[in-house]
């Protein structure tokens, strides 16, 4: 039996999310090869030719797979797809954006962002953000599914010698074209995998306040910030900030919630931190009832303590 | 243009889902359903279109039991002109929807499909990226922004790192993410005009399509509960218990 697990990069590095993927596929079993589509993604191929566990890499290197759109990537996903029991990508924008592409083409059900793998055609995946946990069992000759990466422990990026097969790209099908990305420039960790995340919410009052008193902290911790959906439709700070239901799906070390009063689309995003700590001054907010550590106080002076005593 | 709008009947997002004691699935008697949040964001988005004289018409589509009439008249009750209901008591998966979606976009000839990204049910994000392979259509998918030109759509993406702008070639799917517009109230003569709007039923075998589930759900259990901690009195306890308990911190 064979998987093949898509690769998530920026055509420079190997992203710390196709570990996690990866790391699925071994808990199902079977020869796992991975696909990297990109443009100029050699560096990448050889990054995941180390990953413990790769057996083999194939790489499509060509200008159109270069921005990673959906057409072009699940026309090549479906063109290679043959001999492979299992599809598998992290459940990042780029997965979620292209494997349902490919199980319509292959005329099979996708199982999106499994957390838990029974065996090879049983999965445990999260439904009503996170409220209910679905066992299902796909009856499919393929199964097609995106990870939900805080679900699996990353692989060891090092130790494999996989080997490295060019493919020949199809052609482009020019029906999408990247106009501009604006990416948050951040010298902080990915949100995704960072093991401290200090996240503010409708408290903060604006995207100033966010600022001046969450970036001291999250300094002092190494941390990744965060937000809830309140502050990011509030305009405090960029969408990619948000965690949550929709938003991303993190499960720290340490996750410092301010200012948010948790409601369960939030609660989805977060819940499996190991430890949550509160700062609220509602004494009532649903985010005292999943936090270990909770503080009724004002953010406001609280914080810029904290930041003092660390 | 035209423009169709699936639209998904879901428990309210504000009910509390309660885990059936039997796990064979979440407890939907006598709760609030109401129209999935990602697809009225699709129908404001729709009819914004129109008000801006770049469409002629707004189809809302649904698929599923005779009730979902209720959210294709909330539909209309937004705006839209006319429905159609594609309607079974078959459990619908997403690939399901997306066959029956593409056989009413094969008829009705749309130029745009605007639906939500993801049905907050069962959060499966793929009924649009689906519907689009099968048409062979280009695809918008988390847009928070959508400018219509000649034969094309410029529109912005919120992804993983930041937004991206991708410019696709219609007819096009645009799947909505929060930020794209924030939906109307139906005022109450809209809502008694909308009754009188056409509603149109339909059947999967009409529409020449298998609706057979393709997944079985072997069981739904409540997730693991994470109990509430203690309440600490002042930061000094805090910056102790998160360094001498929970050692996160050194």
């Amino acid at each position: 039996m064979s998987l093949l697990v898509i690769a998530e990069h920026d055509n420079a590095s190997l992203k710390a999310a196709t570990l996690n993927a990866i790391s699925a596929a071994a808990k199902i079993g079977g020869d796992i090869h991975v696909l990297v589509a990109g443009s100029g993604c050699g560096a990448v191929a050889e990054q995941a030719a180390k990953v413990a566990g790769v057996a083999k890499v194939r790489v499509a290197d060509a200008a159109h797979y270069g921005d990673q759109t959906a057409e072009n990537l699940s026309a090549l996903i479906v063109a290679n797809a043959s001999g492979y029991s299992h599809i598998l990508a992290p459940a990042t924008s780029i997965g979620k954006n292209t494997l349902p592409r490919v199980a319509a083409l292959l005329d099979v059900a996708q199982i999106s962002e499994i957390i838990s793998v029974i065996d090879a055609d049983t999965f445990v995946r999260p439904i009503y953000a996170g409220n209910a946990m679905a066992t299902v069992k796909s009856a499919d000759a393929v199964k097609v599914i995106t990870v939900r990466t805080t679900g699996f422990d990353a692989v060891a990026a090092t130790g494999g010698n996989a080997a490295v097969e060019p493919l020949s790209a199809g052609a482009d099908l020019g029906q999408a074209k990247l106009v501009s990305r604006e990416l948050t420039k951040s010298a902080r960790p990915e949100l995704g995998a960072a093991k401290i995340i200090v996240s503010g919410g409708r408290g903060m009052g604006s995207g100033e306040n966010y600022h001046k008193l969450l970036e001291p902290l999250a300094d002092k911790l190494g941390a990744a910030m965060g937000a809830s959906r309140a502050a990011v439709d509030a305009g405090f700070v960029p969408n990619d900030y948000q965690v949550g239901q929709t938003g991303k799906i993190v499960a720290p070390q340490l996750y410092v919630a301010i200012g948010i009063s948790g409601a369960i689309q939030h609660l989805a995003g977060m819940k499996d931190s190991k430890v949550i700590v509160a700062i609220n001054k509602d004494p009532d907010a649903p985010i005292f009832q999943v936090a270990d550590y909770g503080l009724v106080a004002d953010l406001f002076t609280v914080v810029p303590e904290l930041v003092a005593a660390l | 243009m035209k423009i169709l709008v699936p639209v998904k009947r879901v428990i309210d997002y504000n009910v509390k889902v309660r885990v059936k004691a039997d796990g064979t699935g979440v407890d939907l008697a006598n709760v609030k359903m109401s129209m999935n949040p990602f697809d009225e964001i699709a129908v404001e988005e729709a009819m914004r279109l129109k008000e801006g004289g770049k469409a002629s018409e707004v189809v809302a589509v649904s698929c599923g039991l005779t009730a979902c009439q209720e959210t294709l008249r909330t539909a209309m009750a937004i705006g839209a002109d006319r429905s159609i209901l594609v309607e079974t008591d078959v459990e619908l998966q997403p690939l399901a929807v997306a066959k029956l979606l593409a056989a009413v976009a094969k008829k009705e000839g749309p130029q745009l499909i605007i639906l939500g990204k993801q049905a907050i049910d069962d959060d499966s994000n793929q009924t649009g990226q689906m519907l689009a392979a099968l048409l062979g259509w280009s695809q918008a998918t988390f847009a928070s922004k959508v400018v219509i030109g000649e034969g094309k759509a410029t529109v912005t993406r919120e992804i993983d790192g930041g937004l991206e702008t991708l410019e696709i070639s219609l007819p096009a799917i645009v799947t909505t993410d929060l930020r794209l517009n924030e939906p109307r109230y139906a005022t109450l003569p809209n809502i008694m005009k909308a009754k009188k709007k056409p509603l149109e039923v339909v059947k999967p075998a009409d529409l020449g399509v298998d609706v057979a589930p393709r997944l079985a759900t072997v069981s739904v259990a409540e997730p693991p509960k994470r109990s509430a901690g203690i309440k600490v009195a002042d930061v000094a306890a805090l910056v102790d218990k998160l360094k001498n308990e929970a050692k996160v911190i050194a």
